[in-house]
């Protein structure tokens, strides 16, 4: 009898469905953000199993920087219409209206105006209360203390010596009016624990994910895809066919490629044991000072 | 540096290339998952412990390592060294000030275990995180600096993981390069640990020797402690058994939601807390009482047979009955105490201070309901692990309390129920999260049978009247259960242990196992099947005899787990006290007076637990007596330490 025991998995699984039935039934209008990548995958399946056999109590909301992988937002589409599930996407109109685009207004600018100023416009928009999200603590050192149930004030502020102490499985969900939480079933998750769960449930990701040739620029020694026409060549610059493939999924031109041949699941994972480089390396936007992630986190991106 | 900080990494390659991806994933991807605290005073070495572990195991990445060089000639305190300590921070704020002030975790992973580490401060705040920490945690390791020795703040960390509930102990005993490695020094600080440790009635406690800055018995071994044959803290992290700390013997699965996607499907999902739920089980559903059948249990919308904690589930039942967020499924003869009022210890975590009279929220499980502290009873001083009076509970203290609950929320002891002993108290107005709380056993007999009993009648929709003996009696009822091998030493034990507690004035019935047998289940055999009959009629007749206020001592074989579990689950866990008479087969033999295991041998009799018949030894008993030794007085010092930590019985 006393062999019931759970593998690290299950009892991951089982923790973050707990974590949503929560947010569910102590919150008036949750919404989940759906940022296509396996982080966002994984915590889509476990949102399904934890509402099975019912659909989702919630909509899921992308916020669409413009400059997304054209295989992300075809993929989005598919998985939508193929799971029946409700999609809210947001761009930010006003950033629109301006042009703004990482090239001529810089990664921060852009980040800032499409993606944490966006969000928080659909936020207050459709007035949700509670926003899941997929980032993990391993991802990064701020993270690391983040708590399960984010908690923000009325202006989607996180303050970092303001948050809740959270014991044993009993969160706080307690808000006043107008102020919300940002919720992260997957926190105890590693990036391996998401390959290893995409594996064993076999969740569909976008082929991005999968070393395929691409055309690719080099720059500062990021591989940066050539996803289309918007991308300006510099000098001496010329796309050129790798065989890559991304290990973190967002903008076009602030995500690198990695040089690889694993075109499965199981020999992501493979490659994944055998280097021994974390998966923000692909991300432009962390290789700011340290402690970056943190500033961006208290202006409310995730 | 201790010879291959690579090994490891190496050793998952090599693993890898030999067994191909397909058959590694099959076999390491289903690993245990192990949760950590850690604690330590400033500068005892705890995030370099971390660093390391993290780091020898591989889980540093590259580019996180080449950041850590940048920031180590920022920061850094190690000079040229690599600092691992810069690891563990987070907070950009925090990091100039050279500080932790709150709790981090980290993660690492070996190929048969997946640790999450929390990473508490030792000092300020240390008391409000260490709990938050440890009500997670199944182990913790507890850092001590060699030179300096055990300091108050040690006590003080043994506490906190005791009073949290945390059953598996690390002593890692750091910077044994600064003693010269030193095993005198060691064994030293072993046997001044062993004194309070002891008290604190943490089940499994080792020591370790380490030096965290070089990574000597933290992954690797060490060529400088030739004569430390425990082997290094990543051994033990791989190897603490911690299968049995999960409580499957309570059944509680509180209702998060009630899931109705079609007008077919009426399904009560919630996460089980503790027990083990099957269908066709009969449950009944507090506070109505209301019983029915489980009929179906999906479990990440797939149907299985059984579940068990910490499974998160949603099951349908037989019948049509009512059930909504914040009750609790049990099984109908094994409820917990529905009490309004409810006494506990709280870690005060405000600054406003908790003062009594002040109504606050409690969530306990899924249940919200506003609760007023009555009574504040005293303060821990946790300098001196006394209790002292006081007026209110300040930030980071620590004290026991009585609430007043608007519903009387399904609680246990937390000694016998982490999940279900535990609550939170927030704040109405700012909605913090103020204290943590866990509950007591009821501290007089009135209080325990009022509650079994609005429990029981809670359970059954039966109100029977019952006289009060127990208020006469003046004890609080409960139940030894002593098992072993024959001529083990049981009935030595339960005979003195009978004398004892009658000279405290207590009443006792002793039921011993060959009596009944002459008696009640004289029907009875010794095959696998009758022996759990008797099991069964033995654990009935205690409960009988507790519910009219007697202490019971049984003393019977009771030679396998699941014999042990049913007999707690009869008796309900809260009066339980399993008492293992451990002596080796070869000692029992040997007294072997009436030749029962001559004859057993000679195969003139069958079914002799130890000849032909297994004996499973309990895993995690309240005591463990080595009835090898003639030294009854000790073991009767040790079962009454047992007694008086579970508030029974104080000499
Ligand atoms: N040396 C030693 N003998 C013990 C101890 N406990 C019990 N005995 C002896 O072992 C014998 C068997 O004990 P008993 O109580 O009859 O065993 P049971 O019938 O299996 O419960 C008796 O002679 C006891 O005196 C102990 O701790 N040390």
């Amino acid at each position: 009898m006393n062999s019931s025991t759970l593998t690290h998995l299950e009892a991951l699984e089982a923790e973050s469905i707990h974590v949503m039935r929560e947010v569910v039934a102590e919150f008036s209008k949750p919404v989940m953000l759906f940022s296509i990548g396996k982080d966002s995958m994984a915590m889509l399946r476990v949102a399904q199993k934890a509402f099975a056999p019912g659909k989702l109590p919630f909509p899921l909301l992308h916020v669409n920087t413009t400059f997304k992988f054209k295989e992300m937002i075809t993929f989005r589409d598919q998985i939508a219409r193929e799971l029946g599930f409700e999609l809210i996407e947001w761009i930010n109109q006003d950033g629109v209206a301006l042009g703004i685009n990482p090239f001529d207004h810089g990664t921060q600018r852009h980040t800032h105006i499409m993606k944490t100023e966006a969000l928080k416009q659909a936020l207050d928009h459709y007035g949700f209360d509670a926003a899941f999200g997929g980032a993990r603590r391993d991802e990064e050192k701020s993270r690391s203390k983040e708590r399960v149930f984010s908690f923000r004030d009325r202006f989607h502020q996180w303050d970092p010596k303001n948050q809740r102490p959270e014991l044993w499985n009993l969160y706080n969900g307690r808000v006043a009016k107008g102020e919300s939480i940002r919720v992260f079933p997957l926190s105890n998750w590693t990036e391996l624990d998401v390959w290893l769960y995409t594996h064993v449930e076999k969740i569909p990701l976008v082929p991005l994910y999968f070393a395929k040739e691409r055309p690719v620029v080099e720059r500062n020694g990021a591989l940066i895809m050539v996803d289309d026409e918007r991308l300006p060549l510099l000098k001496g610059e010329k796309s050129r066919m790798r065989k890559i493939r991304f290990r973190t999924l967002g903008c076009y031109p602030l995500t690198g490629g990695v040089e690889s041949d694993a075109d499965t699941v199981p020999k992501v994972i493979e490659e994944m044991l055998r280097s021994r480089s974390s998966e923000r390396q692909g991300r432009v936007i962390d290789y700011d000072e340290a402690g970056s992630m943190e500033e961006k986190k208290r202006e409310g991106y995730f | 540096m201790v010879g291959g900080e690579d090994a490891r990494a190496g050793e998952r390659g090599d693993e890898l290339s030999r067994l191909g991806i397909e058959r590694w994933l099959e076999r390491y991807g289903k690993k245990e998952l192990l949760r950590i605290l850690t604690c330590g005073s400033v500068d005892d070495g705890k995030s370099t412990l971390i660093g390391r572990l993290l780091h020898d195991s591989a889980g540093v990445f590259e580019d996180q390592l080449a950041a850590l060089k940048k920031d180590t000639s920022r920061f850094g305190t190690t000079g040229e060294d690599i600092d691992y300590a810069l690891l563990m921070d987070g907070l950009q704020a925090e990091r100039e000030q050279g500080i932790t002030i709150d709790v981090a975790y980290r993660y690492f992973s070996t190929p048969k275990r997946k640790f999450i580490v929390a990473d508490t401060p030792g000092h300020e705040q240390y008391t409000r995180n260490m709990a938050t920490g440890a009500s997670t945690s199944d182990l913790a390791i507890i850092l001590i600096d060699a030179r300096k020795g055990v300091l108050p703040q040690t006590r003080r960390h043994a506490f906190i993981c005791s009073l949290l509930g945390i059953r598996h102990v690390i002593v890692a005993i750091n910077k044994m390069d600064l003693v010269e490695y030193s095993e005198s020094v060691f064994e030293s600080i072993r046997s001044d640990c062993g004194e309070f440790l002891a008290k604190l009635a943490i089940a499994d406690v080792a020591f370790t020797p380490i030096c965290a800055r070089k990574g000597e018995n933290v992954v690797f071994g060490s060529d400088n402690m030739p004569w430390y044959k425990g082997g290094p803290i990543l051994d033990r992290l791989e190897s603490a058994y911690i299968a049995s700390d999960q409580n499957l013997v309570d059944l509680r699965l509180p209702v998060q939601l009630v899931l109705r996607p079609n007008l077919d499907y009426r399904g009560f999902a919630g996460t089980l807390a503790s027990g083990v739920l099957r269908v066709g089980d009969e449950v009944a559903v507090l506070p109505s009482g209301r019983k029915s059948r489980v009929k179906s249990i999906t479990s990440g919308g797939t149907e299985c047979e059984e579940a068990f904690a910490p499974m998160a589930i949603a099951i349908t039942l037989e019948d049509e009955i009512d059930a909504s967020r914040g009750d609790v499924f049990v099984r109908p003869n094994n409820a917990p105490v529905l009490d309004n009022a409810l006494d506990a210890m709280v870690v005060w975590m405000n600054e406003a201070p908790l003062t009594p009279g002040r109504q606050y929220l409690l969530k306990t499980l899924t249940l919200t309901t506003p609760a007023t502290v009555v009574d504040l009873r005293y303060r821990m001083n946790i300098e001196t692990l006394r209790s002292e009076p006081a007026a209110e509970l300040g930030l980071n203290a620590i004290g026991r309390v009585r609430l007043e609950c608007v519903r009387a929320p399904a609680v246990d002891a937390y000694s016998v129920n982490r999940k279900t002993g535990a609550f939170i108290l927030i704040d109405r107005l700012t909605n913090a999260t103020v204290a943590a709380g866990m509950v007591v056993e009821r501290a007089t007999v009135e209080e325990a049978v009022e509650g079994r009993r609005r429990a029981h009648d809670a359970a059954t929709n039966v109100r029977v009247p019952r006289i009060d003996r127990s208020r006469v009696f003046g004890q609080v009822p409960f139940v030894v259960w002593l098992t072993g091998l024959p001529r083990s030493g049981k009935s030595t034990i339960a005979e003195r242990l009978e004398k004892e507690l009658f000279a405290a004035g207590k009443r006792v019935i002793v039921l011993d196992g060959e009596s009944l047998r002459r008696g009640v289940s004289s029907d009875l055999g010794f095959s696998t099947a009758d022996r759990a009959e008797q099991g069964r009629r033995t654990a009935e007749l205690a409960r009988m005899l507790s519910d009219q206020g007697l202490i019971v001592v049984v003393a019977t074989v009771s030679p396998t787990a699941a014999i042990r579990e049913r007999a707690r689950e009869i008796v309900t866990s809260e009066r339980f006290v399993e008492v293992f008479c451990d002596a080796p087969l070869a000692v029992c033999e040997a007294r072997d007076t009436d030749r029962l295991f001559a004859r057993a041998r000679a195969g003139e009799i069958a079914n002799v637990t130890g000849v032909d018949q297994p004996f499973e030894a309990p895993t995690a008993p309240a005591a463990r007596l080595a009835t090898t030794k003639q030294d009854v007085t000790e073991h009767m010092k040790a079962l009454f330490t047992v007694f008086a930590a579970r508030g029974f019985v104080v000499r």
